[in-house]
């Protein structure tokens, strides 16, 4: 058997693309907290949550509706987006007027009454989530066996964030929503509806968190506390990443996966706080972060 | 704006000025207050009281950061946790009395106050929020695998032992004494620094941050001193509540420890003086009576925070000072 490093290649290969498919949430995820922030000036602290709520009702729709995974792959996130647009509409709405650290508590607030709900309901040991069968098996490479669910993940995740990179740099409406970002007032000036704007905003931000539940469903079990751990880390790659730029953050994204991967394969212990570590780097070396405009 | 203003806290509150009159107010009810502890424990259960003020200390020294300095940490419960930590193993494993096990534990607080604390202030606003709650979940994550915190069981059966080594705190009554004393110099304290020429520099830096620092104030500086502050005295109700119970825990360390100590200030009155401990006494009490209850705890804290946020934010002291017109 090949080894580098004393690691076998099998182990090595596994654990960075297991890292890779981290990353891929991870840069879901804070691509979506990324363009809510720019748009809202407000952290979602339910993003966690809502991904999580990607992966019931996915799970839901199987169970209770019957509807396989490529329906949930397009309705999960519209739930979610939909849901996301009454939060946005009813509550979050409220508060642009307050200073945006309210937001970050009244998220955190809906984040817990999300959790607490599903808690309630499903429990807390996880339900089990079967891969769709066109996906199952897997192809043997020359250095590692690659399950075919975890390479359509990465896929699956890269398009998405490059086809949200491109609507927001290349098209029209893109061209509106950066330039909302930059001045609300002035925009709203020159007729485009600006709240109708954020409110669609915050429903596509929180439908990737959706979506990125979906792909995880399979992967992980499905589990009212999936997604509380995972956001914490999302905003670690975001200050590292710095939220000014949409590339940038899915970038930072991927790399901080794979970084944790590698971590698993040489210093298993460190795994679970390397992100937070490179984090304490990047501050003290640029603060403002690795694609982020000065604070 | 994103990465600019502190947060906006109590404007009520703040507008008006301490006066001598208020002064005497204060002496009021901090006199009432002691004389409330002293009677509590004829009417109540001394392992709740000591619980909520345990909690309330944390509260008081949680908004000393959130409420003065303009700062919301979303990681307390690394410096409240630690603490604990430090505590109760200085008093199991090493044999430490009480008082110098309490001191170890806040000096540990302290010192993750002054490391993390350095590295949060580069940034502001919503960032500094986040790099508090990483910093704590990577505080979570070393209690987790070190071998010192015993893991999911936590340091349990730590001894009261006995205070200078001569005062059993085996007896309740005798701890709650020695509780009630913390507390009172915790918040008597935290008064004299949210009242000192240093807390009025620290108000204005809240407010507007260029024009301290245009004035020649050094605001990096004063955010940095009232965050150890904080986290120390987040530290001394932390070390003070694992010789109370007995007990240290991955509970303390955790994230949802730091989102508790935020509601509590939320509810009582961000920027005000009394309102922490209100707000902790509100909050215990709930979980005390919705235990039996288990995940709707959650949910009902969840609901506390959006109904907070959104119709209730000046708290219920913030709501007293303002019906009464005077600070509290």
């Amino acid at each position: 058997m090949t080894t580098i490093f004393g690691v076998p290649t099998q182990a090595l290969f596994g654990q960075l693309l297991l890292g890779l498919i981290n990353g891929s949430f991870y840069a879901i995820l804070s691509l979506g907290l990324a363009i809510i922030f720019g748009l809202l000036n407000i952290i979602n602290f339910a993003h966690g949550a809502l991904y999580m709520m990607g992966a019931f009702v996915a799970w839901m729709l199987l169970t209770y509706v019957g509807l396989g995974y490529w329906w949930a792959l397009g309705l999960a996130p519209l739930v979610v987006g939909v849901f996301g647009v009454v939060l946005e509409r009813v509550l979050i709405a409220r508060l642009y007027k307050l200073d945006h650290l309210y937001g970050l508590l009244l998220t955190f607030g809906l984040a817990l009454i999300i959790q607490g709900l599903f808690r309630n309901q499903y429990g807390v040991s996880g339900l089990p989530y079967a891969i769709p069968a066109e996906l199952s098996g897997g192809q043997r490479l020359p250095f590692m066996f690659l399950p075919n669910y975890r390479a359509w993940v990465v896929v699956a995740s890269l398009t998405v964030c490059i086809a949200t990179w491109l609507v927001i740099e290349k098209t029209k409406l893109g061209a509106y929503l950066r330039a909302a970002t930059e001045n609300p007032t002035l925009v709203q000036a020159f007729g485009v509806n600006v709240p109708l704007f954020l409110t669609l905003t915050y429903g596509f931000g929180v439908a990737l968190a959706g979506f990125a539940g979906v792909l995880a469903a399979p992967i992980y079990s499905v589990n009212p506390n999936m997604g509380a751990d995972i956001i914490i880390v999302v905003f670690a790659v975001v200050v590292i990443g710095g939220m000014g730029s949409i590339i940038g953050s899915v970038i930072t994204g991927f790399a901080l996966g794979l970084v944790e991967g590698l971590t698993k394969v040489f210093y298993p212990e460190a795994s679970a706080t390397v992100i937070f570590v490179i984090m304490v780097l990047v501050l003290l070396v640029k603060p403002a972060g690795l694609f982020g405009r000065t604070a | 704006m994103a990465d600019t203003a502190a947060i906006d806290v109590a404007p009520i509150a703040a507008a008006l000025p301490t006066r001598r009159d208020d002064k005497a107010l204060h002496r009021m009810i901090f006199v009432g207050i002691a004389l409330l502890l002293i009677a509590a424990p004829l009417v109540l259960y001394p392992v709740y009281l000591m619980k909520v003020l345990c909690f309330a200390l944390f509260a008081l020294a949680f908004n000393l950061l959130l409420g003065y300095g303009g700062l919301l940490s979303f990681g307390h419960a690394a410096y409240f946790g630690m603490a604990s930590y430090l505590c109760a193993y200085t008093a199991k494993s090493l044999g430490f009395t009480p008082e110098l096990a309490i001191l170890a534990g806040t000096a540990t607080a302290a010192l993750f106050g002054l490391v993390f604390g350095s590295l949060a202030i580069r940034r502001q606003g919503i960032y500094f929020s986040m790099i508090t709650l990483a910093l704590a979940q990577m505080a979570f994550f070393f209690s987790l695998q070190a071998k010192f915190t015993g893991g999911e069981d936590g340091i349990q059966a730590v001894p009261r032992g006995y205070l200078f080594g001569v005062f059993s705190l085996a007896d309740d009554r005798a701890m709650y004494g020695l509780v009630c004393v913390v507390f009172m110099v915790g918040m008597l304290l935290i008064y004299r620094i949210i009242h000192s020429p240093f807390g009025q520099v620290l108000k204005a830096i809240r407010d507007n941050e260029p024009r301290a620092i245009s004035l020649g104030y050094r605001a990096n500086q004063y955010k940095l001193a009232v965050f150890v502050l904080s986290a120390t005295l987040a530290g001394l109700a932390g070390s003070t509540k694992a010789i109370v119970f007995q007990l240290a825990s991955l509970t303390d360390v955790h994230w949802s420890m730091s989102g508790e100590v935020v509601l509590m200030t939320l509810v009582g009155g961000m920027g005000t003086v009394f309102g922490p401990i209100v707000g902790a006494l509100v909050i215990v009490t709930m979980e005390t009576y919705l235990a039996q209850f288990g995940a709707w705890v959650t949910i009902i804290q969840g609901c506390v925070f959006v109904l907070c946020v959104l119709l209730f934010r000046e708290g219920i002291v913030g709501l007293i000072a303002r019906i009464i017109r005077k600070p509290l």
